[in-house]
């Protein structure tokens, strides 16, 4: 029995980390799910087989060990709430930009491509096939210092969004 | 008297987060519980902090059902000092909240959900229970989700979902080693389990201390787990950020001290990993903060460099390193708070907080300019300030030990911070804006802010030079608590009765 019950939490624990390291939010929520219903199982085999656990059901020696399933209840009802907050974040997500794809931060990637900190590349030549995957950076506010008003981490993010790597059709 | 210490700290903030969200939409009435609230933690703090450097560790067990059965509640001097820390950060970042425009004031749950961070802060530094950690870890986690993406915007939802799937994979992570935990030796009380680790098989037991070492360095920011960090913070309102790099961090690297040295015996516990990652974490965090161009992206990124200091006093596992650490500690979230602070000044003013985009404050804003110097010195460990103080003794600790290696990364280190201290000073304060800023700048008075922006902001660094004025007494307080956790003996015996 526990080496059944062993099995199917690594099986839940397997497809989660599967999932974890999807781009799709909605993925990573499942994902997370999925570790936390393995964890739950872990708890439910910490614990000892008995009968249940009341007064006056039999010898308190044959009693089931009620604490990991208290844990395990109070587990899920945080990873329900957590998986709810997840869901909203989603949706907003789908809201702001019709997508739910965990995006790289902006300015990890202008640091990456070395010209961020010094806040122009005049060696752009240099970098053309990188620079190619960003095509609208090289009009961005950061190298041409046109109005400031673009050049807001949500304007830089309006630039990389549209050209960020697998990105689906619409 | 002992119960009321120990349990108001975390209830009074949790039914001020009721009152508040039935006091509904009206801004004065959810200031003053929240300000009441906080106030009253402070004070309960102060005494509690009092009690336990008189008395000693003080325990509660919660309904009277006795230690392992029972929900237990510890504070010894290391909680307490971490307790009384944190109360006052968050009231300082509360009134700076209240002073700060759109911060608080567009959202109407803010103070619930901040009380709701405060109640798992506390939480987290008085439970004696493994599982209470995860369950206080998790209040202080969701209140703070609630808070990085509490303006809905862009950038704020990208960096949350960043922030939020970490913080779980942490959380489910934390629980398995529970689970784990558990299932090996029966209970998840502290002291209790600090007992009956002694019967595991040594194999079993490095195993459980790296789990931790991995799940709380998650929490804590440790390389190289750290890169959720600078990458979520910056995108938070101001006062948020503070509140988060003040504690947030400080609140996964007190459970790492508290795990590694009370369940676990000199000869399991990663020292020699922990020393190397200490040196990469401080080394990776500073190199982080040289190549950004954005005050708190920089700030940022010295939280993780910072972090690597207090786990370096950690990993030397002497009196003089731990006695170090904690009072680095008590100097780190000061300073570190008080700088994102005025990182937010700096945005406020100048409508921007990119270095290119702002320049020539210490002409327009004097006050805000000293307002950064002193905590930027002091985090670089300039004499006289506290930053100096703490890294000698951490220097000398480490010299005592000789661990000559690390003590020499950590001095290239000072260096590099102030390096980039002094990139932020001219960039901000000295020459002049390069691009025009984002928004419109605010208008300033004399001051260069909103007095309740500015006060709280003053009073932080004020603080910072009080810690270095009273740094004996402070050292003297850190060492006692240094002395306690290297004997988890007393702790035990406190718990479960002698």
């Amino acid at each position: 029995m526990n080496v059944l019950l062993a099995a199917a939490a690594a099986t839940l624990f397997a497809i989660g980390t599967y999932l974890v390291i999807q781009r799709k939010l909605s993925r990573i929520i499942i994902g997370i799910g999925l570790l936390s219903h393995g964890t739950n199982i872990l708890f439910i085999i910490s614990g000892r087989r008995g009968t249940a656990p009341l007064i006056g059901n039999g010898p308190a020696a044959g009693y089931a060990d009620p604490l990991p399933q208290a844990m395990a209840l109070t587990a899920i009802v945080i990873s329900f709430a957590s998986t709810a907050f997840l869901l909203a974040l989603a949706y907003r997500s789908w809201i702001l930009t019709d997508d739910d794809e965990v995006e790289d931060d902006v300015t990890d990637r202008l640091v990456a491509r070395g010209g961020f900190a010094d806040e122009e590349v005049e060696d752009a030549s240099d970098e053309g096939e990188d620079s190619s995957d960003f095509p609208e950076l090289e009009g961005s506010p950061e190298r041409d210092g046109s109005p400031a008003a673009e050049g807001t981490p949500e304007g830089d993010l309006e630039h990389l969004a549209d050209t960020g790597p697998e990105r689906g059709a619409p | 008297m002992n119960a009321a210490l120990l349990t108001l700290p975390i209830l009074l903030p949790l039914l001020g987060a009721g009152a508040s969200m039935i006091a509904g939409r009206s801004k004065a009435a959810q200031r003053v519980i929240a300000l009441a609230v906080l106030t009253v933690t402070t004070a309960l703090s102060i005494a509690l902090l009092v009690l336990v450097d008189r008395d000693g560790t003080i325990t509660s067990q919660a309904g009277g059902w006795p230690a392992p059965i029972g929900i237990t509640l510890v504070a010894d001097r290391l909680s307490a000092i971490m307790l009384l820390l944190a109360e006052v950060m968050l009231l300082a970042v509360l009134l700076y909240a209240i002073g700060q425009p759109g911060a608080e004031r567009n959202h109407v749950g803010f103070q619930s959900v901040y009380l709701i961070l405060a109640a798992g802060v506390a939480a987290s530094f008085l439970t004696g229970d493994l599982f209470n950690l995860f369950v206080a870890f998790e209040m202080m986690l969701t209140a703070s989700y609630v808070l990085i993406t509490l303006g809905a915007r862009r950038d704020q939802v990208r960096a949350g979902m960043t922030y939020v799937v970490i913080s779980l994979l942490a959380s489910v992570l934390l629980l398995t080693a529970l689970a784990l935990i558990y299932s090996a030796t029966g209970t998840v009380n502290l002291a209790d389990l600090s007992l009956r680790m002694e019967g595991l098989s040594p194999g079993l037991r490095t195993a459980f201390a790296l789990f931790l070492l991995l799940i709380f360095g998650i929490k804590a920011g440790l390389f190289p787990l750290f890169f959720w960090l600078p990458d979520s913070y910056p995108t938070a309102p101001s006062a948020v950020t503070a509140v988060f790099a003040g504690l947030l961090t400080k609140v996964g690297v007190y459970a790492i001290i508290r795990t590694q040295t009370l369940l676990f015996p000199v000869d399991i516990r990663p020292q020699q990993l922990i020393l190397w990652i200490a040196g990469a974490t401080m080394l990776v965090g500073v190199l982080g903060a040289i190549a950004q161009a954005d005050v708190k992206r920089i700030l940022s990124f010295h939280i993780v460099s910072q972090i690597g200091y207090m786990v370096m006093g950690l990993g030397l596992f002497t009196v003089a390193g731990i006695a170090g650490a904690i009072f680095y500690i008590i100097h780190h979230i000061v300073v570190k708070t008080t700088l994102f602070l005025t990182g937010g000044l700096i945005e406020h003013v100048g409508g921007s907080g990119r270095l290119s985009r702002v320049g020539n404050m210490v002409k327009t804003v004097p006050f805000v300019a000293v307002l950064f110097l002193v905590p930027a010195l002091s985090l670089a460990g300039i004499p006289p300030l506290s930053g100096f103080v703490a890294k000698f003794a951490l220097v000398s600790a480490g010299t005592e030990s000789e661990r000559y290696w690390l003590v020499a990364v950590s001095i290239l280190v000072s260096l590099f911070t102030l390096f980039s201290m002094m990139k932020i000073w001219s960039g901000v304060f000295w020459s002049p804006a390069e691009e025009a800023p984002d928004v419109e700048p605010h208008r300033v008075g004399r001051l260069g802010g909103p007095v309740l922006m500015i006060a709280p902001t003053a009073a932080l660094a004020a603080l910072s030079v009080v810690i270095a004025l009273f740094a004996g007494p402070l050292y003297g307080l850190s060492e006692r608590a240094a002395v306690d956790l290297l004997d988890p003996a007393r702790y035990v015996s406190a718990v479960m009765g002698p």
